[in-house]
């Protein structure tokens, strides 16, 4: 017996051999790893914002607080939207799983109309926020206010304008392995803006508010 | 219909960039006239600008960062003679100019030479060591690399249309301010900033995702070639790191652009803010240019000292706590901020600790040597000149590192002599080391010795005189950025500094020789093994230059040093084996995607520099339509016959072994 096969047989006695590595992973598990690190960076980025805002929360140079200008019902219902829009895109998700094209394009086109219903809510309370004297300019605290809120809201905007890409392809070439990649890709993205959204909802607007 | 693009904006009344522009212009339209007129255009355009092959796009990322060393040096030649003369003097560069050309000398060496140096090498070598075909992501890779060179192109149009930033190479708020810059310098530099930074984002992603996911075989972590490692670490530290200098430089842009106020000195605005967010991500980025090079030192003194690199796992482990600690060290950019004792005491601390591990590399390199048959080729030559020079480097740091220390320091020419001992001795030493011992890799044939170590002294003596006179006048008490001065005493110290500007200069003349020479005589120098240093990982167990594919069969890795290990067996068992059977090969196909996208990327940045909004909104409608275009292909592979990758083994396989039985058995 060679002193290599001894060594291994010693391993495995002692149960310390190495399980080898099998190889490169097929593309589907590449491109979702790819691109849930890219959700990580995008996090780090929203999280750079977040720390302006906390920094500048307080420095309203004389002007309004955010106590005199949330519409809490406004940002409720903009919640809702987003979050059912989650679960529409969920449901797209499956109808790609399963390879329906019809159900495919209807929870897209839901998806859609949540995603552009909550960007029609968010546009009027900035545009009713600078009608009122109070925009990014005026103060420190509304400058990241509208930085914050509104890199979230040009991710949404970058996700519809995805999404309406997505139901193109789909329907140009329907379900292809790479579309298919593509399609899992559109839906870390667009859950990962939920989750951006849980966070500028409960810092900005709930903590804001009670201040 | 131009925005504030006017005919004001060309400096006629100037002539030192006037002329430097019209020189590179007309260099570059020699050049495109030469490629047209030789008929050259379309093997460039298949075989280069659109090619997704990420050896092409390594090779790319090291020519654009050649290129950029030369741009940045030309303006370190000008501030050494500027500070030579200008004793009780103007000078010969008017201040605006002179605070113009320090700025863009620290921008284009870290952003420009050192990034895409050290990114250029690890898209080259990585997927090689890794025993793979090609890395995560091959069209993202070419868009990475084309959307770098479109911020290198966009900081030398600001040469000769417009302005460079004044302000140091960290534009510091208010001076960024529009009150305070007004002009469109900063607007180039965060533009360029911006979209290079993208491409370095997915640069990094597409590294951790290729040495994460995308493994030959066997290829364990823990059996991972060094520089995989730290590839790794680094290319973690971009992910995490660069974003935070998007938000950073985004929140300046909104500053300057729509009157926000982040960084302001009114309306509630806190300018200590960037300060600290622009170093969260400036700390991180000094490892990720550093661990790189320490991944080509390990590779390099393994290699030459015939011997596995001495503790791999503590290296592993001395990476990876670098890889952390690096977050946690940013606030000793700015101790006089005036955080308090405790608060600087802390991260005083944290500084010296981060030096632990990188002391605990280079024992491991100096035990790798002890005890080795040392050859010192050039690249070990870098590696051992790094050694040095590093160590002193690494001990001035943890001198700054001393918070009351630090306020004697800050901002003096001491500061300025730290960073460059560890950045050119560290970083691009090992960016030298790394072009020398890959280049046969790259190009089939090894670059002149003689050539390769006239230039490695003249760098390493250079060095010494241009810096170390520096951390003389430090502590003499000359502050940084000075564009004259009236204290006799630094005089002396500045014209040797001078001297030394000299000397690299002759060391840069001497490696442009090197490349022109080698190329002549590249027949005499031509590797024909693929394996010209007796190599250890797995890059050399392929032809020089490799095949598109890299390897015809994936290789089986058994352990560390897996080629080193192949080259044993084979001589054990007489010959290496020939009945291996030949499969086809799927391979990306190349795409413009990259080539077209950085060309929207420079109209909309060049637009948004000088507000010329139509022209932003075409440039970004280009940009998504390219990817429409790019994602609507039918085919993005094409086959390569299990004949063909056939043919192109065999002839390597039988040079390789008639190396192998030439070295006699073990």
């Amino acid at each position: 017996m060679s002193v290599t096969t001894m060594t291994q047989d010693l391993h495995q006695v002692r149960g310390l051999e190495v399980t080898d590595h099998p190889g490169p992973a097929p593309k589907r598990i590449v491109t979702a790893y790819g691109f849930w690190i890219f959700i990580l960076s995008d996090m780090v980025m929203f999280s750079c914002f977040f720390a302006a805002f906390a920094v500048l929360s307080g420095e309203t140079a004389g002007g309004p607080h955010g106590s005199e200008l949330f519409n809490l019902k406004n940002v409720a219902i903009e919640t809702g939207c987003l979050l059912l829009s989650s679960f529409t895109c969920g449901m797209a998700s499956i109808a790609a799983d399963v390879r329906n094209r019809l159900w495919f394009h209807v929870s897209m086109a839901v998806t859609c109309v949540l995603g552009l219903a909550f960007l029609f809510i968010e546009f009027r309370e900035f545009a009713d926020l600078v009608a009122r004297g109070a925009g990014p300019s005026r103060s420190a605290f509304l400058s990241s206010f509208f930085t914050l809120v509104g890199c979230h809201g040009l991710h949404v905007s970058a996700g519809v304008l995805w999404l309406l890409t997505m139901m193109a392809q789909v329907f140009a070439k329907g379900f292809r392995a790479d579309i298919l990649r593509r399609i899992l890709c559109f839906a870390l993205f667009w859950h990962a803006l939920d989750i951006i959204w849980v966070a500028v909802f409960s810092v900005v607007y709930l903590l804001g508010s009670a201040a | 219909m131009l925005g504030k693009l006017t005919w004001a904006a060309i400096p006629f009344d100037q002539p030192i960039p006037l002329v430097a522009g019209g020189v590179v212009l007309v260099a570059i339209l020699a050049v495109l006239v030469w490629v047209v007129v030789k008929g050259h255009l379309p093997y460039l355009w298949d075989e280069w600008i659109t090619s997704v092959d990420h050896k092409r796009i390594g090779v790319m990322y090291v020519l654009l960062a050649s290129v950029m060393l030369l741009r940045g040096f030309s303006d370190a030649i000008m501030m050494r003679a500027q500070q030579a003369v200008a004793f009780q003097a103007p000078g010969f560069l008017p201040p605006e100019h002179y605070n113009q050309i320090f700025s863009a000398h620290g921008t284009i060496m870290i952003f420009f030479v050192a990034m895409p140096f050290v990114i250029g090498l690890m898209n080259l070598v990585v997927p090689l060591q890794l025993g793979v075909r090609d890395v995560a992501f091959p069209t993202l890779n070419s868009v990475g690399f084309w959307l770098t060179a479109t911020g290198a192109l966009l900081v030398n149009v600001s040469l000769v249309v417009g302005e460079f930033a004044r302000t140091g190479w960290l534009p510091y708020p208010p001076l960024s301010e529009l009150t305070y810059s007004p002009g469109v310098g900063v607007d180039y530099y965060l533009w360029s900033l911006e979209i290079s930074g993208i491409g370095t984002l997915v640069a990094g992603i597409n590294l951790v995702t290729t040495v994460l996911k995308i493994r030959t075989k066997g290829m364990n972590y823990l059996r991972m070639p060094m520089f995989c490692w730290t590839t790794l670490a680094s290319n973690l530290l971009i992910i995490a790191a660069f974003p935070i200098l998007t938000a950073t430089l985004a929140m300046l842009i909104l500053d300057r652009y729509l009157g926000f106020h982040f960084f302001t000195n009114e309306a509630g605005g806190n300018m200590m803010m960037f300060m600290n967010l622009i170093w969260a991500w400036g700390h991180p980025e000094v490892y990720i240019l550093v661990l790189p090079a320490f991944g080509i030192f390990s590779e390099v003194v393994s290699t030459f000292s015939g011997k596995p690199l001495f503790g791999y796992r503590s290296m592993v482990l001395a990476t990876m706590a670098i890889c952390i600690i690096s977050f946690m060290v940013w606030l000793h950019h700015f101790f006089t901020m005036g955080a308090g004792p405790d608060v600087n005491a802390i991260f005083g601390i944290a500084s010296m600790i981060i030096a632990v591990p990188t002391g605990v590399k280079i024992y491991n390199w100096l035990f790798t040597m002890y005890g080795g048959r040392i050859r010192f080729s050039t690249p070990m030559l870098w590696s051992i000149g790094f050694m040095v020079t590093f160590i002193i480097g690494g001990l001035t740091g943890v001198l700054v590192a001393v918070p009351p220390a630090d306020f004697l320091l800050h901002n003096s020419l001491f500061l300025v002599a730290h960073f460059h001992n560890v950045i050119i001795g560290g970083v691009l030493f090992g960016a030298f080391a790394g072009y020398t011992y890959w280049f046969p890799k790259a190009f089939g044939f090894k670059l002149h010795e003689g050539l390769g170590k006239a230039a490695f002294w003249f760098w390493l003596v250079g060095f010494y005189v241009a810096f170390f006179p520096l951390y003389a006048v430090g502590f003499l008490g000359m502050t940084r950025r000075m564009q004259h001065y009236d204290v006799a005493e630094w005089r002396p110290w500045l014209l040797l500094a001078s001297v030394g500007a000299v000397l690299i200069l002759i060391g840069i003349i001497f490696q442009i020789a090197q490349l022109v020479v080698s190329i002549r005589d590249r027949e005499e120098l031509r590797d024909h093994t693929g394996d010209p240093w007796d190599g250890r990982s797995l890059e050399w167990a392929t032809s020089s230059p490799p095949p598109v594919f890299n390897f015809a069969v994936l290789p089986d890795v058994r352990g560390e040093d897996a080629y080193w290990a192949q080259k044993v067996r084979a001589r054990q068992a007489g010959a290496a084996k020939s009945d291996i059977e030949y499969r086809p090969i799927e391979m990306p196909r190349n795409s413009p995607t990259g080539f077209v996208c950085a060309f929207f990327a420079t109209v909309t940045g060049f637009a948004l520099i000088w507000h010329i909004w139509w022209m932003v909104i075409a440039g970004l409608i280009g940009a998504f339509a390219t990817f429409v275009v790019f994602a609507w292909r039918d085919h993005d592979e094409y086959e390569i016959p299990a004949d063909e990758v056939a043919r192109i083994d065999r002839e390597n396989i039988s040079e390789r072994r008639d190396m192998i039985s030439a070295a006699g058995s073990v």
